[in-house]
């Protein structure tokens, strides 16, 4: 796994500035079965923090739990202190829908509403009041597509469906949408895992840019993806945090057996 | 012996050779030879049906044959020749000498019966025994080719299987063809009743009063067939006042069972609402003409408005109530089909519940929600037992929802009740208004299987 080492060696560790979220002791548990453990976690600023680990680990879980989107489950529940900002947001006063423009989501599977392409990334300006006027809509909707590296392909038809796009457009789409209520945090759960190779390197690409002016977090099963587009990575198994450290010294010398197990295919 | 014993002996042959074709295949799969292409049960089948299908047709087809040779035997004894030629007393003699000789009853008011009942009972007997031999032969004939047929390489399983597909294939096509002879004889006797008043008075005439005068003297019944109260009234309960109260009942119920309901709520919520849709739509006439039709002229009258005990709101708000079932269940399957990955999509825009459901699942889910309520109002215009109840006789073309109505339903049960002539416009005026309830709601339905399978397809 040399490939991975040098890939991960190459690329410059940004210093740490103060973290923009922070897990403590976090458990998360589904009926009666636990899916996260005592998981606690800083997620830096300008940093991009890849999740790795085999299948069920609980990754997308605890990415989940970042945005409060495990409250859609009827069965979940979430133990622990996670702050934004060091802002509980689990506490009463934490207004979830405020919460969810600050940290924004963009899942495996593109999912753009039925709507047209403008519609799409305004959805979110839109419910959130954050134009005022059509002009002011136009320059949101046309900022996040040109953030999100779309707006060349898409300018001239922007009435069109967002669903008449390819994989990797719906997913920058997908990603516009998420960029055009401006979050402070984005988080990613493979968002790659549906597309080809080339829309992959697209997306990466885009990562690469959006980084700085939010704090990415993404999930990925593609160790080479994580060693590519992060600064940290956190490597989860059986729900438990493994080991979570600079994406150079894992990839090249990790502390525990098992990360040094699952990053050479030994298993996973 | 009846041709009904036969039918029986012969499916009893059916089972012997089953039993015996299967026996004789089971020795087919003989260890060193190749494997037989069919099991001994598949060989079974295809021998006992080349028994039992063809001797069974022929019995159905002497069923119909041999009552007319009977018949023809016993009118050419000399028994016969006594009997008064023309007439009711002729065919009573037949009838009591028929009972008579086949033991359904043993007496008679006319003695001629007696005489010819004994000639009666040997021609039946007679062409029973034939029906009865040839039925053996077939079975015999045909179950023994079969039998020969039978190989290790023979296809019994691919022949079993067409007769299978055959079978079922009948099965479907008996709806299939039933509608079409609904088609043809509502064709036919409308073409009757247009060939008396014309289309163009029929589909645009505003008057309908459908009594004709029996007499030339009686005054004031020339009888006129202005259809458009009919269809005004039809539409005015089943496609305004009940879609008026199922739509959104019925919508927003499905929303909530789906988005917001606990599931343990939703398990018991959701069969009581589907009860709702299998109680008997003559229950409902009970309600809407002895609860709410009261308590609507009441309020009609508090208010000053000219109210009838037969009014249009009464009638259609009780549909309405019916129909909310069957708009929600729609609802609820397209709202249902949405993914929940646009659903996740918008929350975790900071999108609240309501706004999700607002600007992306009912705008996704609308297209199966119209299938639903076009399915709805056809339901609802070809709905009889309410309308006839609750809803009145009076043709008026009116928009007051206080007053009386009536419908295409509520006329074709009044104009088709008691004794009628088939030959007066009065009652053919009946089956032109079925054809024409027949194609609009053939037409909603359509329309609305075309809608929902395009939404299909979007999302498969």
């Amino acid at each position: 796994m040399t490939d991975l080492r040098e890939i991960a060696a190459a690329e410059v560790t940004v210093p740490e500035s103060g973290p923009k979220m922070t897990a403590h002791n976090v458990n998360v548990f589904y009926g009666e079965k636990q899916a996260i453990s005592n998981v606690s976690i800083d997620v830096g600023q300008e940093n991009v923090t890849a999740f790795i680990g085999p299948s069920g680990c609980g990754k997308s879980t605890f990415l989940r739990t970042l945005n409060r989107m495990n409250d859609t489950v009827a069965s979940a529940r979430v133990e622990g202190d996670i702050r934004l900002d060091g802002e509980n947001i689990y506490d009463k006063s934490m207004d979830v829908v405020q919460l969810r423009a600050r940290v924004g989501m963009v899942f495996q599977k593109p999912n753009p509403f039925p709507k047209s392409i403008y519609e799409n990334v305004a959805y979110g300006p839109r419910i959130h009041g954050l134009a005022h006027g059509k002009a002011e809509m136009d320059q949101i909707v046309e900022r996040s597509l040109k953030r999100a590296g779309l707006w060349e392909e898409v300018k001239d038809r922007l009435a069109e469906s967002g669903t008449a796009l390819s994989g990797g457009q719906q997913q920058r789409l997908c990603i516009a949408r998420a960029i055009a209520v401006d979050p402070e945090v984005i988080l990613m759960d493979e968002p790659c895992s549906a597309l080809d190779p080339i829309a992959t390197a697209k997306i990466e690409e885009l990562i690469h840019e959006l980084r700085g002016r939010y704090a990415i977090v993404i999930v990925t099963h593609n160790m080479q993806q994580a060693a590519r587009v992060s600064q940290r990575t956190a490597f989860f198994h059986l729900g438990v945090l493994v080991e979570y450290g600079e994406t150079s010294a894992i990839f090249t010398n990790p502390r525990e057996t098992r990360t040094k197990d699952y990053i050479t295919g030994r298993y996973g | 012996m009846s041709l009904a014993v036969i039918a029986v002996l012969v499916v009893g042959l059916g089972l012997v050779a089953w039993i015996s074709a299967r026996v004789r295949a089971a020795a087919f799969a003989a260890p060193g030879q190749p494997r037989p292409h069919s099991l001994p049960s598949q060989h079974g089948w295809y021998v006992a049906l080349w028994t039992v299908v063809p001797a069974l047709v022929f019995l159905i087809v002497w069923d119909a044959v041999s009552g007319g040779l009977i018949y023809s035997q016993v009118m050419a004894s000399p028994e016969a020749q006594s009997l008064p030629a023309f007439g009711i007393q002729r065919s009573a003699i037949l009838n009591e000498a028929y009972a008579l000789a086949t033991g359904a009853s043993t007496a008679a008011f006319n003695r001629e019966a007696f005489t010819l009942a004994p000639v009666y009972a040997e021609a039946i007997s007679f062409y029973t025994w034939i029906g009865f031999a040839v039925a053996l032969l077939i079975a015999f004939a045909a179950g023994a080719w079969a039998f020969s047929r039978m190989s290790p390489h023979f296809r019994a399983r691919t022949r079993v299987e067409r007769v299978v597909m055959g079978t079922l294939l009948a099965a479907s096509l008996i709806a299939i063809l039933t509608t079409l002879g609904i088609i043809v004889s509502l064709l036919f006797e409308s073409f009757r009743f247009f060939s008396m008043i014309s289309p163009v008075e029929f589909l645009f005439g505003l008057n309908w009063s459908p009594q004709m005068a029996i007499r030339a003297d009686q005054a004031g019944s020339s009888g006129a067939f202005g259809a458009i109260p009919l269809f005004w009234g039809t539409i005015f309960i089943g496609a305004i006042i009940a879609m008026i109260v199922a739509i959104p009942l019925g919508l927003m119920s499905a929303i909530y069972l789906t988005q917001y309901a606990a599931p343990g709520f939703r398990a018991w919520m959701k069969p009581i609402l589907e009860i709702l849709a299998g109680v008997p739509t003559v229950v409902y006439g009970y309600f809407a003409a002895l609860t709410v039709a009261p308590a609507i002229r009441d309020l009609g009258l508090t208010l000053g408005i000219p109210a009838s005990t037969e009014s249009a709101l009464a009638a259609g708000l009780v549909m309405g109530i019916m129909i909310i079932p069957f708009v929600s269940s729609m609802a609820d399957d397209s709202i249902a089909a949405v993914p929940q990955a646009m659903r996740d999509g918008s929350l975790a825009m900071g999108a609240t519940t309501s706004e999700t459901i607002k600007k992306v699942l009912v705008p996704a889910a609308l297209p199966g929600v119209v299938g639903g309520v076009l399915l709805a109002v056809s339901r609802a215009i070809g709905e009889t037992m309410i309308v006839v109840m609750a809803a009145g006789l009076a043709a008026n073309l009116t928009l007051n929802p206080f007053d009386s109505v009536t419908t295409v339903t509520t006329q074709i049960v009044q104009l088709l009740t008691g004794d009628q002539e088939f030959n007066s416009p009065k009652t053919l005026a009946a089956f032109a208004l079925g054809l024409v309830l027949f194609l609009v709601t053939l037409a909603l339905n359509i329309v609305a299987l075309r809608v929902v399978k395009k939404y299909r397809e979007a999302y498969e």
